[in-house]
């Protein structure tokens, strides 16, 4: 039983996990810079996020080691206050500027 | 011990009783520590807290208390309460008397801290805060510009000696690594290196500063614009002596030195006699006072350059006997006349002030080095010692103690005896005046116990005293027949007499009065123009500085650095209106460039793999 | 198992392309939800189970819910996002390709793993994911609940309608924030 769960994990090779998870990331870095949409530019973050979860499971799984899968947790953790946080920043962009186009926010400009 | 400067503002009197019991306070406090102190314990480093602990460098704040610091700190506080009594009366009328009393507390505490501190450091701080009331004192009535430019010369000329004890500062800390002064003695102690003269050299140039000797000696007569009491305690008692504390305090390296000996030596007889000669033909009783002064200060380097520490000490210690003596009795005539400095608007002053008069006669006398008064004894070791090492320094040395008496009976004479020349009435000073004057003046004529020689039955105590704090001193050998001795100090009184006799009849008989300058002849006219030195000091420094600063303004700073500045200005508004388009305030924008600049750093990171 | 890893592999790229470029924000949403699951199914083949059900829980079922709730409370389900400029557009897929291509070229040469410990097979259980967490990670677990503390209090503050907005009411915001509220 044992022996099977580790022919099942390691059957897969570990680049492929790193590789997918750095896809995942890309993807999402692409969509931040891509998008104007704020609500998708938080979704892109969250996609972030777990393809970093997803990294750190896959070295879990590799070393053994449960402490990443508490990360993976706390990343969860600050995942969901994070999403909290920065959707009702929304809702105030959204009735400040009644719009969520990143570019409407540019008070910055030098 | 350590003073509180008190800066409250309460009435004259208060503050001057507050100030003077604080004072005598600390006299007291170092009388008992004198009393309590065994000299053969080789002296006590009470360390207060660590102060500067940075790297390899430490440096505690500790007091030292030795033979030498106790001498000093007796003088200072002992000399300084009397001087804060006296004060009391002769500041009376002064609105601004606590302020004064506060600073010359604060001078008090300043110097001991110098005499007291176990490094070069704290020694330093104290240096300078001596040096800032010094110039606050002269600076008191600071309505007059003429003072207010004394004052600030006083310290310039400070300034540059300060410079010189830096750089010996560093110059050690270099060498050795710490700055107590008793590990430095110890570890100095046959080292035979270059570095050594350099270092001492330049505490030289720090002690010429504060103990006026040349060539930055021109700020002392000039410091006379300060109320007389200051005169006496900072520029006769104690803050001039600095320069020679710190000497003997190093006197291992200077041991070590004997071309840094050398030329303390001969910059202390050529100031000893330059400054007699100038005090010839001075009118101003300060003025008078100031230059023998000076003179006298030469004596003292030329003892420590002749390696005769415990003598300089030892005059050092007369000295602000006599010296306090003399400038508090020309306070005490300047009050008693209303402010009139020029002795040529004085004379038969002796019927009217009687006790100043008497006073003033012992410190004369005492500085002229008539028999068995303390300057007598003092003089003549250093003259011994100056015979020892060449009959031509005797005779310089002889001579500008003739000088000094001639110009000190002159004084004496054309004050006190005569008819008397001026308009105000003359008046007899209160009684805080006259009980410092004559505490004085009998130390002045008994100072000379603390080191009687052999000649006399005396074992030369003081010399013994400071031998456990100042190591230099052990190295001294007086090796004179008692009949050389006995020979040379009867030349000495006898030529003293002389010029007393000539003083005399040039003085009271016939009341001679110098005349405007004008009028005397070339040699005469230089000398009492004072050899012209501040004029010479001016078109050597401060003309060519001037030129440069003039210059200096016209062509590098309205050709060279005002268009740069004005180019780097709008350098950097046009460089900011193109940069300032790159903060376009887009969100992603500002994303897309973090993302390359990661991107490149991955692939240098990567590359350089 | 390897077809199963290349087929959620599979799912998950796509779906992530498709929350990247799909036109109405709802898309979006069920692409990532659909990414996330696919994820999850990540999770089960690395045997971490306790995590995969978390995932589930928390991201499809908390998160992306809350996006919906957001989406549909604003009004966002329309395709009326204006798109970027096509310059900042091939900028932005360029940069994403390259830095996948700098990240891909660092593990070039393979990734050597050597095992920390003896294999276990209840490493992603909950046994000792929570043996971990409440032993050693007992610290950062309850400032975690400060973080959530702030965090509520921090959204209260942003949402709170503030006085002066209350006289002149714009409809689509009061109703976000009726629903906020009830959420």
């Amino acid at each position: 039983m044992e022996q099977g769960i580790i022919t099942a994990i390691r059957t897969v090779p570990l680049d492929h996990y790193v590789l997918l998870s750095f896809l995942l990331f890309s993807i999402g870095v692409a969509g931040v810079v891509f998008r104007r949409n704020t609500i998708i530019i938080l979704m892109c973050v969250e996609l972030m996020l777990n393809s970093v979860n997803l990294l750190l499971t896959a070295f879990s799984a590799y070393h053994s080691d449960p402490r990443a899968q508490v990360f993976v947790f706390f990343i969860m953790l600050v995942a969901a206050a994070e999403v909290t946080v920065g959707l009702s920043i929304l809702v105030m962009m959204k009735r400040n500027v009644d719009s969520v186009d990143v570019n409407q926010l540019n008070r910055l400009k030098g | 011990m350590i003073l509180a400067s008190l800066r409250r503002k309460l009435s004259a009197n208060v503050a001057g009783g507050l100030a003077t019991a604080l004072i005598a306070g600390s006299f007291v406090a170092s009388v008992l520590l004198f009393m309590g102190f065994d000299p053969t314990s080789g002296g006590r480093t009470v360390k207060l807290l660590d102060w500067i602990d940075v790297g390899g460098m430490q440096i505690p704040l500790a007091l030292r208390i030795d033979a030498l610091s106790l001498t000093m700190m007796l003088i200072v506080t002992g000399i300084g309460s009397l001087i804060h009594l006296y004060s009391i009366g002769y500041m009376h009328d002064d609105e601004r008397a606590p302020t004064f009393f506060a600073q010359l507390n604060l001078f008090s505490f300043a110097m001991l801290m110098l005499v007291m501190g176990s490094n070069f450091l704290i020694t330093f701080i104290g240096w300078e805060g001596v040096g800032l009331c010094s110039y606050l004192l002269i600076g008191f009535w600071y309505k007059t510009p003429e003072y207010n430019y004394a004052a600030r010369k006083a310290f310039v000329m400070n300034r540059i000696g300060d410079v010189g004890v830096v750089l010996a500062m560093v110059l050690l800390f270099q060498r050795f690594g710490t700055l107590e002064y008793a590990s430095i003695m110890d570890m100095a102690s046959g080292v035979n290196d270059p570095l050594l003269i350099a270092a001492t050299l330049f505490l030289f140039i720090g002690a010429t500063g504060k103990s006026a000797q040349i060539p930055l000696f021109t700020w002392l007569p000039d410091a006379m614009a300060g109320p007389t009491p200051v005169s006496a305690l900072i520029h006769a008692a104690t803050m001039v002596t600095a320069g020679i504390f710190l000497t003997v305090r190093s006197s291992v390296l200077f041991e070590l030195a004997p071309f840094t000996k050398d030329i303390i030596l001969w910059i202390g007889t050529a100031t000893a006699l330059l400054a007699a000669s100038i005090g010839l033909f001075q009118n101003d009783i300060k003025k008078v006072l100031a230059y023998s002064t000076v003179s006298q200060l030469g004596y003292m380097f030329v003892a420590l350059g002749l390696g005769s520490y415990s003598a300089a000490m030892f005059h050092v210690t007369t000295h602000a006997f006599f010296k306090a003596l003399l400038f508090l009795g020309a306070g005490s005539v300047i009050h008693a006349l209303g402010g009139e400095q020029d002795i040529r608007k004085m004379g038969g002053l002796k019927g009217h002030i009687k006790i100043t008069y008497f006073t003033f006669l012992v410190g004369t006398a005492a500085i002229a080095g008539l028999p068995l008064l303390s300057g007598f004894f003092s003089k003549d070791l250093i003259l011994a010692f100056a015979f020892q090492r060449s009959p031509v320094i005797f005779g310089l040395l002889l001579f500008g103690a003739l000088l000094t008496t001639f110009y000190m009976f002159r004084l004496l004479f054309l004050v006190f005896y005569g008819t008397y020349r001026g308009k105000a009435h003359p008046h007899e000073s209160p009684l805080t005046m006259t009980i410092p004057l004559m505490v004085l003046a009998v130390l002045s004529v008994v100072g000379g116990l603390l080191n009687l020689p052999h000649l006399f039955g005396g074992h030369e105590p003081m010399k013994h005293y400071l031998e456990t704090a100042a190591a230099g001193i052990g190295y001294e050998h007086l090796e004179l027949s008692a009949l050389t001795e006995i020979i040379l100090m009867g030349i000495t009184t006898t030529l003293v007499g002389f010029v007393i006799y000539v003083a005399y009849g040039r003085f009271v008989k016939t009341t001679t009065l110098e005349g405007e300058e004008a009028t005397m002849p070339v040699f005469k006219r230089l000398i009492a123009q004072r050899w012209r030195i501040d004029e010479l000091y001016r078109a050597l420094f401060e003309k060519p500085y001037a030129w440069l600063s003039t210059n200096l303004l016209a062509v590098a700073e309205k050709k060279v650095m005002v268009p740069l500045m004005n180019g780097v200005g709008d350098a950097a508004i046009r460089v900011g209106d193109v940069v300032r388009r790159v903060q376009t305030g887009n969100a992603s924008f500002h994303l897309l460039a973090m993302l390359c600049g990661l991107i490149l750093f991955l692939v240098i990171t990567l590359m350089s793999n | 198992m390897l077809a199963l890893f290349y087929l959620f592999a599979a799912i998950s790229v796509i779906s992530a392309l498709v929350v990247v470029s799909a036109r109405n924000p709802i898309n979006s949403v069920i692409a990532l939800i659909v990414c996330f699951l696919s994820i999850a199914g990540h999770y089960i083949l690395l045997n971490a189970q306790f995590l995969a059900m978390v995932h589930v829980i928390v991201y499809t079922g908390a998160i992306m819910v809350l996006f919906l709730f957001v989406i549909m409370l604003l009004n966002l389900n329309k395709a009326t996002e204006p798109m970027k400029s096509l310059a900042t557009r091939i900028a932005a897929v360029t940069a994403g390709g390259l830095f996948f291509l700098t990240l891909a070229a660092a593990i070039r040469n393979g990734i050597q793993v050597q095992a920390a410990n003896e294999f276990d097979a209840g490493v992603g259980l909950v046994r000792s994911v929570g043996h971990v967490l409440f032993t050693e990670f007992l610290l950062p677990f309850e400032v975690s609940s400060v973080l959530f503390l702030s965090a509520i209090i921090g959204v209260v503050m942003l949402a709170k309608k503030e006085k002066h907005q209350a006289e002149a009411p714009v409809e689509p915001l009061t109703e976000a924030e009726r629903a906020r509220r009830t959420a």
